[in-house]
């Protein structure tokens, strides 16, 4: 009669040695074996491969990940819970978290991405905050690849249907192309929040006897094995793993949102702690919860809600449904938390209570299907890994790459029509990025900018990181993807507050990878603490490669800031003919893993030029003194393509034009030097601001209402019809997609 | 108890974009001889009716009021007597 | 003035409206759709959003909401009624505008600031705009098409119901409509998001016309 009779008994998963398949190590299924002093059955076998899962356990990230730098005056919450958390003063605190969604959006792009959305919202309202921006950062394979199209339109799509149908508003975030990630696009999704610091939630589970209330959509047997899923490498020639993809309503995760928000504004005294369902579902968040509290847990499977007929215990575990929350009841007071959820049209059922034996038990149709120690469950054996570094890196040239300047104009209209440099206009016209009617500065700005309401604060967020430069020098590459990010919201005028990562590299398991992984994860520690940008949350995403092929180790860095006086804002446009354009910053030889060495050659190489903490720093306090004092009309960092790029794109957000001139040769304009920006004074503040700036800034023209315009270099003149430049910078991510 | 399988599609004089998009996208992939696609929707509905008189009316009438609008959209429908469900 | 703002299971623009109205000095509140009771007001906002998912069709669910035979009720007294966005697309599902929204001619959502012109400046919506005035307002949807038969379209023009037409319709929309009325002119829909350009700190105040000329048709039907 037992429905669990049909699975394998403990002899038959150690005989068949299933556990391999579900990404078990040999030894760790010893281990389980000789911790429980006799066999695990088939239930068991399957939560422990689901929470050993590198994707739950981080097992073999987290030795690197432990030497995060993740505290400092502001961190209410660094790594470890859903979201990390910082104060902003008047008592109010911002939420914020990135994570991956990659290998799901490759097999299924619409739906991948639309859960990467949905996923990362959870995680920030269940910590009690108010979701109140999204941003993601993408990356694909060339766009002359048709499947690289699909996926495309597949990824914008699925943000959009979930994004904008749940009302959050997508801000920013950035797309770059590179054939390295053609067989492994890259979906990172970052959300802020805005919280009282008195509504803090952890995912806890304390107090003996305390109910579990499962919350949210009914749970199916979409996304099984998910989390070992993610964990595992592609081969291109093998396509079975389809089921693994699960789907998203954007409407159901609304009411839960608004519900959860409500319940923690009414009943913050009786609940002790909220987890979303995300990775290894209903298994991970309600065995972590109650491992963080030191206790045990109890769980009755048949009171789940199941939205299929004869789910297994191992299905209803494992399984990855969408919309679904862990709530920790004080025991007697749950009927006020189901009530206000079934009068959302929400299920809520308690399934089961806090123990003190530090057991984790599951029952199902009247039988105890698992009894395991829960810390063991939730502590995956680690693994120290070895590190190699990668012979590429070791062959690479010192000398830096002298870019062809034989037809300058033609080299210039190229490279602002490269994918990676060309406006994605096209692409976020896809996101509603004002709705709640709080946007300060929309996609296309240095930073996205949302403004607090009721107060006179604004928040600004970005997602950055050139993974050509880590390509080169994954040290240095990581400190320049922190330094891009914090001048993205500095040139808001917003000072740099914090950071959550989203670690894509290839498998771990090779020495060289692992390297890159350590060495980034080095580099973003030296530059977040020049900055003071604690990394108070993050993602890891491993095994993305293909045939062997891995991605640039691409450290995405999602960065939050905090204005103060919202009406300091200051955008990249241009804004009255007459300013006089300044650069910020020292201008040296940097082209190895540029965009115009890329463009020229079609491929990057040599070592990467150098970052200086120190001189990125002044930069910085230079931009952000300035604009507290009023100074600047726009500031825009300079970053790929370098200053000819900056130029183009302050002229065009601006309709304005600009007649420059330097005593440079001409190819400096694409130097990618860091620790760079381009701002417009007017002219009664340029002698207060030469004075301010000294040395460290160089005048470079003026704006002009010109129809075009020029630059002139130590060896020729350049000059171009703004408008005609402007079309070719607009409309070349849609030719490349159409065609 | 009665199946009704709905069709659902646009009027022959809405434009339907997505199935103008589709229409390209397989001429892109090369088949030459697709002349025109529209997309439609399509719903399976169960319902306990006394004779087929009476399951054909309130098919039509529930479509009417809820599954399509009349302003751009029209549908057929097939009625087949099926199994009643049994609770397992 | 007394407004309510109609929160559907959904609603996303629930209380971007409810702040513009408060901006305003309206007494504004938010209202449950699956309540029934609309006769304290004196003005009614049906939000944007994606009510019940927007499943099925836009608007095609939320028209069956509790509170629309109150809205309906609100209608026939003459009372001002206001739909932006998903808030149109469920006036029309009730019947209470004529027409339809259909998806995007070229299908995808799209969130843009565009140039409106006011086709017509004697409405409750538009009074403090000049004819022919061009106006910048954010939109932000897939199913903006606005689409009815011709006899109806001629019917809505020669009625002067036409209150707003898109300068460079980004959707496909019949005659470049991008709001209307219906002949009693007291119930209004608009694709375009009014209410997002209200504050000067998003850069857009537009939009502060809308609320000013609604202010001033009910003020001047009340003391009238």
């Amino acid at each position: 009669m037992t429905k669990v009779s049909k699975e394998m008994s403990p002899e038959q998963v150690r005989d068949s040695k299933i556990y391999l398949d579900w990404s078990l190590t040999q030894e760790e299924y010893e281990l389980i074996v000789a911790t429980l002093d006799r066999l695990p059955n088939f239930t068991e076998t399957g939560i422990f491969s689901g929470m050993w899962s590198e994707h739950v356990s981080y097992k073999k990230s987290k030795p690197i990940l432990k030497k995060f730098w993740s505290q400092n005056e502001r961190v209410l919450q660094g790594p470890g819970e859903g979201a990390g958390i910082l104060d902003i003063g008047d008592g109010q605190a911002v939420v914020f978290k990135a994570e991956s969604h990659n290998h799901p959006s490759f097999v299924e792009p619409y739906e991948g991405a639309a859960t990467g959305i949905g996923g990362i919202l959870r995680d920030i309202f269940s910590m009690g905050a108010q979701p109140i921006a999204a941003l993601d950062s993408l990356r694909f394979g060339e766009l002359n690849n048709p499947r690289t199209r699909h996926l495309v339109d597949g990824i914008i799509a699925g943000i959009a249907g979930y994004g904008n149908a749940i009302g959050i508003p997508t801000v920013g975030g950035e797309i770059a192309f590179d054939d390295v990630y053609a067989g492994n696009p890259l979906v990172n999704v970052m959300a802020v929040g805005l919280m009282e610091k008195t509504a803090m939630q952890v995912g806890q589970a304390k107090g003996v006897g305390n109910s579990v209330i499962y919350v949210g959509a009914k749970t199916g047997r979409d996304g099984i094995n998910g989390a070992s899923f993610a964990s595992a490498e592609f081969s291109s020639t093998h396509e079975s793993d389809r089921s693994a993809v699960q789907v998203g309503d954007p409407f159901l995760e609304k009411l839960v949102m608004d519900t959860t928000l409500q319940a923690v504004r009414e009943y913050a005294d009786i609940i002790v702690g909220i987890q979303d369902m995300g990775a290894a579902g209903l298994l991970s968040s309600s065995s972590e919860m109650a491992s963080k509290a030191g206790q045990g847990m109890t769980l009755n499977l048949d009171l789940v809600p199941q939205r299929e007929t004869n789910m297994t215990p191992y299905e209803l575990m494992l399984s990855e449904s969408q919309e679904r929350m862990l709530f920790v009841v004080k025991r007697g007071e749950e009927q006020a938390i189901i009530d206000l959820f079934e009068t959302n049209d929400l299920d809520a059922v308690i399934i089961g209570e806090v123990t003190d034996n530090e057991q984790f038990i599951l029952e199902f149709d009247g039988e105890i299907v698992a009894d395991v120690p829960i810390d063991f469950l939730t502590h995956a054996p680690k693994q120290d890994l070895p590190m190699a570094v990668p012979a590429r890196i070791k062959e690479l040239s010192s000398k830096q790459y002298l870019p062809d300047m034989s037809d300058l104009k033609k080299t210039v209209l190229s490279l602002i029509a490269q994918p990676t440099i060309a406006s994605k206009a096209a692409l976020f016209r896809h996101f509603d990025s004002m709705v709640r009617a709080d946007t300060v500065i929309k996609p296309g700005g240095d930073a996205a900018l949302i403004r607090v309401r009721g107060t006179q604060k604004a928040l600004a967020m970005t997602t950055d990181v050139n993974a050509r430069y880590l390509y080169l020098d994954p040290l240095k590459g990581a400190q320049m993807a922190v330094a891009e990010a914090a001048r993205n919201i500095v040139a808001t005028g917003a000072l740099p507050i914090g950071i959550t990562d989203g670690l894509n590299f290839g498998s771990p398991d090779n020495p060289e990878v692992y390297y890159e992984l350590d060495q980034a994860v080095s580099g973003i520690n030296i530059m977040a603490k020049q900055l003071n940008t604690p990394i108070i949350s993050g993602n890891v995403s491993l095994y993305n490669e293909t045939d062997g092929r891995a991605i640039y180790p691409t450290p995405m860095i999602g960065m939050v800031g905090l204005l103060e006086d919202v009406t300091k804002a200051t955008t990249i446009d241009f804004k009255n003919a007459g300013d006089v354009i300044y650069l910020i910053g020292e201008t040296e030889a940097s082209f190895n893993g540029s965009e115009i060495q890329k463009m020229q050659t079609g491929s990057i190489g040599g070592q990467l030029f150098d970052i200086d903490p120190t001189a990125e720093l002044k930069s910085q306090r230079l931009v952000l003194e300035g604009i507290d004092q009023k100074l600047f009309a726009s500031v825009h960092d300079l970053s790929e393509g370098g200053l000819i790029v900056s130029l183009l794109e302050s002229s065009f957000a601006g309709n304005l034009s600009f007649q420059v001139t330097t005593n440079w040769l001409s190819h400096y304009l694409f130097s990618e030097t860091p620790s760079r920006f381009l701002v417009s004074v007017p002219a009664d503040k340029m002698s207060y601001f030469e004075e301010l700036g000294g040395q460290y800034v160089t005048k470079l023209g003026l704006v002009t209402s010109d129809d075009d315009w020029q630059i002139t270099t130590a060896t020729e003149t350049l000059a171009g019809s703004r408008a005609e430049t402007k079309k070719i910078y607009q409309e070349s991510i849609s030719w490349q997609l159409k065609a | 108890m009665y199946l009704a399988k709905i069709y659902v599609t646009y009027k022959p004089s809405i434009l339907d974009p997505q199935g103008e998009v589709i229409k390209s996208a397989l001429h892109r992939m090369d088949y030459a001889g697709v002349q025109t696609v529209t997309q439609g929707k399509y719903f399976e509905v169960k319902l306990q009716a006394t004779d087929v008189d009476s399951a054909t009316a309130e098919t039509q009438s529930f479509t009417e009021s809820l599954l399509i609008n009349q302003n751009t959209e029209t549908y057929r429908f097939d009625l087949s007597l099926v199994a009643d469900e049994v609770d397992v | 003035m007394r407004a309510a703002v109609i929160s559907f299971p959904g609603s996303n623009c629930d209380f971007d409206m409810l702040y513009a109205l408060q901006d305003f000095g309206v007494d504004a509140q938010i209202i449950s759709a699956k309540t029934n009771d609309l006769t304290n007001f004196d003005a009614i906002f049906l939000p944007g959003g994606f009510s019940y998912g927007d499943y099925l069709r836009t608007g095609a669910i939320a028209r069956f909401s509790p509170i629309m035979s109150a809205v309906t009720q609100a209608a026939n007294e003459g009372k001002i009624i206001v739909g932006i966005c998903n808030g149109f697309q469920i006036l029309t599902e009730a019947g209470l505008l004529p027409g339809q929204l259909l998806m995007n001619k070229n299908p995808g959502f799209i969130c843009d600031e565009v140039l409106l012109t006011i086709a017509n400046p004697d409405t409750a919506y538009t009074n403090t705009y000049n004819a022919n005035e061009k106006i910048l307002i954010p939109i932000a949807h897939g199913e903006g098409n606005y689409y009815a038969d011709e006899a109806t379209l001629d019917q809505l023009e020669n009625n002067h119901q036409v209150v707003f037409r898109y300068a460079d319709n980004p959707n496909g929309s019949a005659r470049d409509i991008a709001g209307i009325m219906n002949e009693q002119g007291n119930v209004f829909g608009m694709m375009p998001h009014p209410e997002r350009a209200v504050d000067p700190i998003t850069g857009n105040i537009d939009g502060q016309g809308f609320f000013k000329s609604i202010l001033s048709a009910i003020l001047t039907k009340v003391t009238a």
